[in-house]
């Protein structure tokens, strides 16, 4: 790949906050970031515009996909911020999504509702006598399922590899069964039934928007490249001046934050939720969109995400009866899953790193793939 | 600069350092020899605050620091190259660089530094964006140099920079830690490769399991016979 000479001393470009890691930026960096800019507000725009066209003529079955899928890339960008960018593998987010789900529920439920639901214990005073509005609903879960992070990781990131995979997945484990027995708060195995239907397109895309937003600009940041640093080499990072310790709390705050939020909309979407709903199979599946998209990559977790969603109600089929040159076959329940983990195996025979590896999409790529751009592929 | 008093390391049951007694005074090149195992990085390790002492007094610029975590000292400008090199392989070059000045301010300094190092290794400017992980050995070594630069060191401690480097790049590597001193950057250095470490050194001192067994000037200690026989290879 040849170089510009000049290169080395391109370092008003270096420093520049968000030009620091578009290679060899030759246009100044603020030209190079205000057509960024310009380019990712039209994409945004154009999206809003498939998502109308979309919530006119699609089919409520296809909306409510793609509401899932939106839902599900926020999780996987968020818990790819910990367990890819960061490094640390953890395995609680079905924990978060449930203290999201269930905490957006008890505000939004409306008193009337709740009396109805809670037949086996009343529901505690006063989450019994009011309810609140989605948007402060769900901003209330976020920070809760942040602070619970916060307290959570003091203990958590006391210990590293396998430790942590293991400490974290008795967190998990330990909300499913707070949730199923807290009869009073959560309803214990029955749920949460009648949660109004709020979340569309433009709640669950905003969400990801939102979310991508402060990820991706993170990610980008010198806080995003001592993530990475942590990830690479935790001893030498901390030798560089990095305090480990709280850059892992921030990523896994953040990523709870979210998680939580995508919880709360979950509940909204689905209409009812239960203990059942939080194993830990929601990790499994998350983990499974993260690895296949590229463990590390934002990009191939958002990819992975709607891959994963629509892809696994295109394979349905194959769990219905179906007729195949003249035989009758009769469906097989569970089918998917398995198919789902032939190919999870095959991904990672053939891609070791997943679909995008660490690679992340950038404005720069695309240009220089369609042959627009003065840089060279990143 | 640097006073270490009776300092005692263990891991678990081992002893690694047994009340050692070092000092590195401003703007010296002071080198650290011994075996396998002698416990050299773990002296290291323990002045740079990557691992806890069990006992004794570290003082580094007038202050107590024993105990203190490492990412408070390199703050402080006291920072470690580490063995066998440990960059962030996944990470562009420049983007080691930029993380070896974590904490500092990007300003006009920072900027500056970065041009430094980069003049200082054209080839690392050459590779700037190829992922830190394609580098040889030797370019590699050079990085973790440029990056220890980039956090500003008063005193810049070196464990086994030339290990598993060829002669030609060993006498590059010696070649750059003169520089970085003649910039005024006090030096702890750690070398297998004893001749080339006491020719450039103000002061030595011999480490064998776990104690400080010698110490002297450069010239003295590689004109010493038992030094000479167990660490010049001479009969
Ligand atoms: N993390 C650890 N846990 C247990 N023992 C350790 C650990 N690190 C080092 N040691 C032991 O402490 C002693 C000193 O090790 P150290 O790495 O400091 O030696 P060294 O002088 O740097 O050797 P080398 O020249 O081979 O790098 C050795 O006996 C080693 O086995
Ligand atoms: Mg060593």
């Amino acid at each position: 790949m040849p170089r510009n000479p000049h290169e080395k001393f391109g370092l008003t470009a270096l420093l520049k906050p968000g030009g620091l890691l578009s290679p060899g930026a030759l246009p100044p960096a603020h030209q190079t970031r205000r057509r960024d800019t310009m380019l990712t507000i039209g994409a945004c725009l154009l999206a809003a515009l498939g998502l109308w066209l979309l919530e006119g003529h699609a089919s409520g079955y296809v909306v409510h996909l793609t509401c899932v899928g939106a839902i599900f890339a926020t999780l996987a960008v968020s818990y790819n911020l910990i367990n890819g960018v960061t490094g640390q593998f953890s395995l609680e987010p079905n924990a978060f999504v449930a203290c999201g789900a269930y905490v957006t529920a008890l505000l939004t439920l409306s008193p009337a509702e709740k009396e109805a639901s809670f037949i086996l214990e009343p529901l505690i005073w006063p989450l019994s006598a009011f309810s609140i509005p989605l948007l402060p609903a769900l901003v209330i879960a976020g920070l809760l399922t942040a602070l619970m992070a916060f307290l959570m990781g003091f203990p958590v990131f006391r210990v590293r590899g396998d430790y942590l995979a293991i400490v974290t997945l008795g967190f998990g484990e330990v909300i499913r069964v707070v949730a199923n027995n807290a009869q009073s708060v959560t309803n214990g195995p029955l749920g949460l039934k009648g949660i109004p239907h709020i979340t569309n397109l433009w709640w669950s895309w905003g969400l990801l928007a939102v979310c991508l937003f402060f990820i991706v600009r993170l990610v980008h940041s010198s806080y995003g490249r001592a993530l990475m640093a942590i990830r690479e080499d935790e001893t030498a990072a901390e030798a560089m001046g990095i305090n480990a310790f709280w850059h892992k709390m921030l990523a896994f705050t953040l990523s709870a934050f979210f998680e939580g939020v995508a919880g709360g909309l979950l509940a909204h979407l689905i209409t009812t939720i239960s203990p059942s709903l939080f194993t830990f199979f929601l990790t499994f599946n998350l983990l499974i969109i993260i690895v296949v998209g590229g463990l590390g990559s934002t990009t191939g977790a958002v990819l992975g995400a709607f891959l994963f969603t629509y892809g696994g109600e295109w394979l349905r089929v194959v769990e219905e009866p179906m007729q195949l040159m003249g035989l009758d076959i009769p469906g097989i329940p569970g089918m998917r899953m398995v198919i789902f983990s032939l190919i999870l195996v095959g991904v990672m025979i053939f891609l070791r790193r997943g679909i995008l590896g660490r690679h992340d999409f950038s404005w720069r790529w695309l240009l220089a793939s369609l042959g627009l751009g003065r840089g060279s592929k990143a | 600069m640097l006073t270490v008093r009776d300092l005692t390391v263990s891991y678990g049951g081992i002893t690694a350092l047994r009340g050692v007694e070092l000092e590195v005074r401003r703007g010296e090149i002071v080198t650290l020899v011994g075996a396998n195992g002698a416990g050299k990085s773990t002296l290291l390790g323990a002045i740079s605050g990557l691992i806890k002492p069990a006992a004794g007094s570290i003082t580094y610029r007038g202050q107590e620091v024993a105990g203190t975590k490492a990412h408070r000292l390199s703050r402080r400008g006291l920072i470690l190259v580490p063995e066998g090199r440990r960059i962030f392989v996944n990470l562009s070059v420049k983007e080691n660089l930029i993380l070896g000045g974590y904490f500092r301010p990007h300003d006009a300094g920072f900027s500056q530094d970065l041009e430094r190092v980069l003049d200082t290794f054209p080839r690392l400017a050459e590779r700037a964006d190829q992922p830190a992980g394609t580098l040889s050995g030797g370019e590699r070594q050079m990085l973790a140099l440029g990056r220890g630069l980039m956090g500003s060191p008063k005193l810049m401690m070196l464990d086994e920079p030339s290990l598993g480097l060829a002669p030609l790049m060993v006498a590059e590597v010696f070649g750059v830690i003169r520089r970085i001193h003649e910039q005024g950057v006090t030096v702890l250095l750690v070398e297998q490769n004893a001749a080339a470490a006491l020719k450039v050194a103000d002061r030595a001192y011999v480490l064998e399991t776990g104690k400080v067994v010698l110490s002297g000037t450069g010239k003295e200690l590689a004109a010493d016979g038992r030094v000479q026989r167990a660490y010049l290879g001479m009969d």
